[in-house]
């Protein structure tokens, strides 16, 4: 018995590692309203204060404060970092400085040169020698991937995957460092080392003997660079700063590990939650100490950044960490997940102004208390920040104690991981089906070489039997270039604090995706209900169409046009399951893009629904721009046909609405706002972005960035500074459908 | 029976309460000077729909109407198709969805507006304007009648929205938004009163319709304007 679990009840979570039955045991739901709330103290506005005006210096550098390029990050490897030591109340920096970025070459050096480069910086040599002798992730996928993989890349038929830095969309169960301390952790572990060891041994078997091996060296670092920081975290949190500074640490040491592309958080707030209440009962802590612990934890989570390169960038704009935060849900006993850390939390955006990191996601269920609903309504409207998931869909399949890795994509904590990458381009795949596999911008030879189709006007049957030929190349292609890169992350960069937060017996999820849904819909029902003429160059690469007469658009609520992307999606997934994944991996799908959306466009030559060429998709599963004849809720009627199901990974859709178009006041906005949510989740829809703001003020602030520091935004899943995008992609989200009929 | 739409739209937050699926029926025959909408005044144009099918259509967003929405129908002049409105909202009621009438209050037929109301939730009323000569003047239509029906709604028991558009230098004074307000207050159904901005969004349609927009030259709503009139509103009205 520790003294750290003094007044925590049950028996379970004593008996073996499960934070869900910790919670569950101790838990207080809270179905008040927000008047509890505090605002910033004087502290928090001085510490606040110094960090935006390094976040001001950090822009005006061009997006990259400073880089320190002759110490590779790992846990031990800088000397503590503050923002101000005599004013923290959580420490903890990636490296010695705030927003001072590490260089991370374990995914590969290229990237990692090329980054520094970028920003005015040089790789040290201290650093090039040092991985003169050693393989990254990089280097072993290169070393195997075919002809077929690289022409897929390289013509931008798969985008995104993760074969140059770290893979990302694992969440650590941080909270186990507070609950458990790092001892028990390392205890448990070796017992399970024990135990696989004594098993007859196959390459399986050894491999996660040796990932044990790194686990456990790692539990013990992130112990040693706790005591740099002068905290010993060997037992368990004794009490709320305790458990918010033990469970930061651990995500801190995942963060100076692995550059992932998202690195969420999980679901602490209801965990911390429980501490902060033995405080208070106590009386060692009140409501002002509360705020202040969540809001300097979440600052310190403001600060959390990864080194990237430009090419990055264009695909994930705006430096973004995917710090995802799942807030609230229900038990599966009925009672709600909502606790007043939840609304402390969500009061973050107020005292610290608005942000996109961490990224605040509501789990969003029909029961959830109708204060906390309206509250979390409350929060969009002022701030854009915060994004909804439907936990009614989400909860029947992994229970009540799951976290969103990166933006939609589900996962048990500590329970589940999955080896996440890229996107197909179902837009392309028809044009190359078209072709006979060849690239319909460069006429590259990349799919199997195939009759191109034949005749003047396209035919929806013949283009569809052209497109089940070249489906299943495109899965194969899809699957065996995750499966190397993932076996390869595993042998060169394994994430070794963030499994060591996990059960050692893992499900793993392998998780696929599609981008240029809307387009591929739209396109195959312009041939199905319109005339579809095709224009082919000199060498009868098809490259353009004319579309003459009316046709059925995906985001109408018109099941001519949605039942296409729905087949779409189902085809492939049904294909990409036919190729066994790694390590036994399931198969999972989304339909996210992030920003994606604009490169894929460019790297997609016009296609029949009437995009020109190089003209961005829409992104996730949105309905394309200006399409959708019949406002707003026909929009979300489209999109909540796509089946979770099929898409377990995620279906993003990004709403945007003018302020006026949902009420003429703001308690009716608030309302309205709630009915949306609940009407388009309850047809099963997944996941909704939601912003409450004016085109003018897009537009406005595209032009005088200097008047809106701050402005957030929602786009495909994350949240993002406006600023932080280039301006193709500003004026791409202009462009969006705003919902706004008055 | 079949009715001629002019659009629909699957989100209205303004037009009744909660979230409103919107039936624009086409044809008009008022001439308001600051009409939003002169594309629906030809009685000839638009497209016809069955009331059957706009039912099966609305029935699709009901999961949006947990908070009081509905079906709000308006135009053109709703009572002008006014046995189509009346067979769409019982049918609409038999499936328990709220039906609120958009309308001036023109109607052509008392028994067949009386025929609508049977089957309203809910009046959205437009009172124009306060005296009959401007009323004639500015909008082609009769006050009297408007009157009429507004006696016609407390009959039939239905509560009423009064609306009226604020427009500069032609209905902005304190003085006419008291008479639109003691107008409103003779019908005993009455709940609220909304004051609803001038703005000029519209000016490109006329343009794209080659007619002169009237009011080209005069400055839209302001906020502050609304808001100073709208305290004029009887707080339990607002």
């Amino acid at each position: 018995m520790f003294e750290g679990w003094n007044g925590f009840k049950g028996t379970r979570w004593k008996e073996r590692i499960q934070v869900q039955a910790f919670i569950q045991d101790n838990y207080r739901p809270y179905e008040g309203d927000e008047s509890f709330l505090e605002g910033p103290t004087q502290r928090t506005e001085r510490l606040m204060e110094k960090l935006n005006a390094l976040m001001a210096e950090e822009q005006a550098k061009g997006g990259v404060l400073d880089i320190d390029t002759e110490t590779v990050t790992s846990l031990l490897n800088y000397a503590p970092g503050y923002l101000d030591k005599e004013e923290e109340l959580i420490v903890g920096l990636q490296t010695d400085a705030p927003l001072r970025r590490g260089v991370n070459p374990f995914g590969g050096i290229n990237m990692t040169r090329k980054a520094c480069k970028a920003y005015g910086y040089t790789l040290s040599d201290k650093v090039e020698q040092e991985f003169l002798y050693r393989t990254t992730h990089n280097d072993g996928v290169f070393r195997v991937y075919n002809p077929e993989i690289r022409a897929a890349r390289h013509c931008g038929i798969i985008t995104g995957l993760p074969d140059a830095y770290g893979r990302g969309r694992i969440i650590g169960d941080y909270r186990r460092v507070a609950l458990y301390g790092i001892d028990l952790l390392i205890e448990e572990k070796q017992k399970d080392k024990l135990e696989c060891s004594n098993k007859m041994l196959d390459a399986e078997g050894i491999r996660l003997l040796e990932e044990l091996y790194q686990q456990i060296n790692f539990l013990g670092k992130l112990k040693e660079m706790a005591a740099l920081y002068g905290y010993d975290i060997s037992k368990p949190a004794t009490n709320a700063r305790e458990a918010v500074q033990w469970l930061y640490f651990a995500y801190l040491g995942a963060i100076k590990e692995q550059n992932g592309a998202a690195m969420s958080l999980g679901r602490v707030s209801t965990f911390l939650d429980i501490y902060i209440e033995r405080d208070m009962e106590l009386g060692i802590l009140d409501e002002k100490g509360a705020q202040e612990l969540i809001d300097d934890f979440v600052m310190k989570l403001r600060m959390a950044r990864h080194l990237r390169t430009p090419e990055y960038n264009e695909l994930f704009a705006g430096d973004p960490m995917w710090i995802t935060e799942a807030l609230g849900g229900m038990g599966e006993d009925g009672r709600s997940l909502v606790t007043k850390n939840t609304y402390r939390f969500l009061n973050t955006l107020y005292n610290l102004g608005p942000s996109a990191e961490p990224n605040l996601t509501v789990l969003w269920s029909r029961a959830l208390p109708a204060n906390f609903k309206r509250f979390a309504a409350k929060v969009s409207c002022d701030t854009d920040a915060i994004q909804y998931e439907n936990d009614d869909v989400m909860r029947p399949k992994f229970g009540d104690d799951y976290a969103i890795a990166c933006c939609v994509s589900a996962m048990r904590v500590g329970k589940d991981m999955q080896f996440f990458g890229a996107r197909a381009n179902l837009a392309k795949l028809l044009l190359m089906s078209l072709n006979g596999g060849r690239d319909e911008k460069s006429g590259m030879q990349v799919g199997p070489v195939h009759m191109p189709y034949e005749g003047e006007y396209l035919e929806y049957d013949k283009v569809t039997e052209l497109m089940d030929y070249y489906r299943p190349w495109l899965a194969k292609t899809y699957v065996n270039a995750m499966n190397m890169i993932h076996y390869m992350h595993d042998k060169y960069a394994y994430d070794k604090v963030q499994m060591a937060l996990h059960d050692t017996q893992v499900h793993r999820f392998m998780a696929f995706g599609v981008a240029g849904l809307s387009v591929v819909a739209d396109s195959l029902s312009a041939i199905r209900y319109a005339k579809v003429r095709v224009i082919r160059d000199e060498t009868g690469l098809i490259t353009d169409f004319e579309t003459e007469g009316e046709f059925p658009t995906y985001g109408n609520d018109d099941d001519r046009a949605d039942s296409m992307a729905v087949e779409q999606l189902r085809l492939f997934m049904e294909e990409l399951k036919k190729v066994p994944a790694y390590r036994g991996a399931e198969h999972t799908l989304s339909v996210l893009t992030i920003t994606s959306n604009v490169v894929y466009g460019k790297k997609t030559g016009s296609t029949p629904d009437g995009r020109k060429a190089g003209e961005p998709f829409a992104p996730g599963a949105n309905p394309m721009h200006n399409r959708e004849k019949n406002g707003a809720l026909a929009s979300l009627n489209s999109v909540a046909k796509l089946s979770y199901d099929v898409c377990k990974d995620g279906i993003s859709n990004t709403f945007s609405v003018v302020p006026q178009a949902l009420g003429n006041d703001d308690e009716t906005r608030y309302a309205n706002l709630v009915s949306i949510i609940d009407g388009y989740f309850q047809q099963k829809a997944q996941h909704i972005n939601v912003n409450v703001m004016n085109r003018e003020l897009l537009i406005d602030a595209m032009e005088h960035p200097e008047k809106y520091p701050n402005l957030t935004i929602r786009v495909s899943g994350y949240a993002v500074n406006f600023h932080k995008l280039s301006k193709e992609q500003q004026k791409e989200v202009i462009s969006r459908t705003f919902h706004e009929v008055l | 029976m079949e009715g001629r739409i002019h659009s629909l739209q699957s989100m209205g937050a303004v037009d009744g309460p909660g979230l409103r699926y919107l039936v624009f029926l086409q044809g008009c025959p008022m001439r308001c000077v600051y009409c939003h909408n002169p594309d629906t005044w030809d009685f000839s144009a638009g497209e016809e729909i069955s009331s059957d099918e706009l039912v099966r259509r609305a029935l699709r967003f009901r999961p949006f109407f947990a908070n009081g929405g509905g079906v709000t129908v308006s135009g053109g002049e709703a009572l002008c198709q006014g046995e189509f409105v009346a067979e769409l909202f019982a049918k609409l009621q038999q499936n328990n969805i709220h039906t609120a009438l958009d309308t001036s209050g023109m109607y052509l037929d008392l028994s067949v507006a009386e025929r609508v109301l049977n089957h309203t939730d809910l009046v959205l009323c437009d009172i124009k304007f306060a005296a009959e000569a401007a009323y004639l003047a500015h909008s082609g239509g009769s006050l009297k009648r408007v009157m009429e029906f507004l006696s016609l709604c407390e009959k039939c028991s239905v509560p009423v929205w009064v609306r009226h558009v604020v427009t500069p230098g032609l209905t902005d004074t304190k003085e006419e938004v008291e008479a639109i307000i003691k107008l409103a207050k003779k019908c005993a159904t009455l709940e609220k009163i909304e004051l609803l901005p001038f703005k000029k969004l519209c000016l490109t349609k006329y343009q794209s319709m080659g007619i002169p927009f009237p009011l080209e030259e005069v400055p839209e709503c302001s906020k502050e304007l609304l808001e100073s009139l709208s305290d004029l509103i009887p707080t339990h009205l607002r």
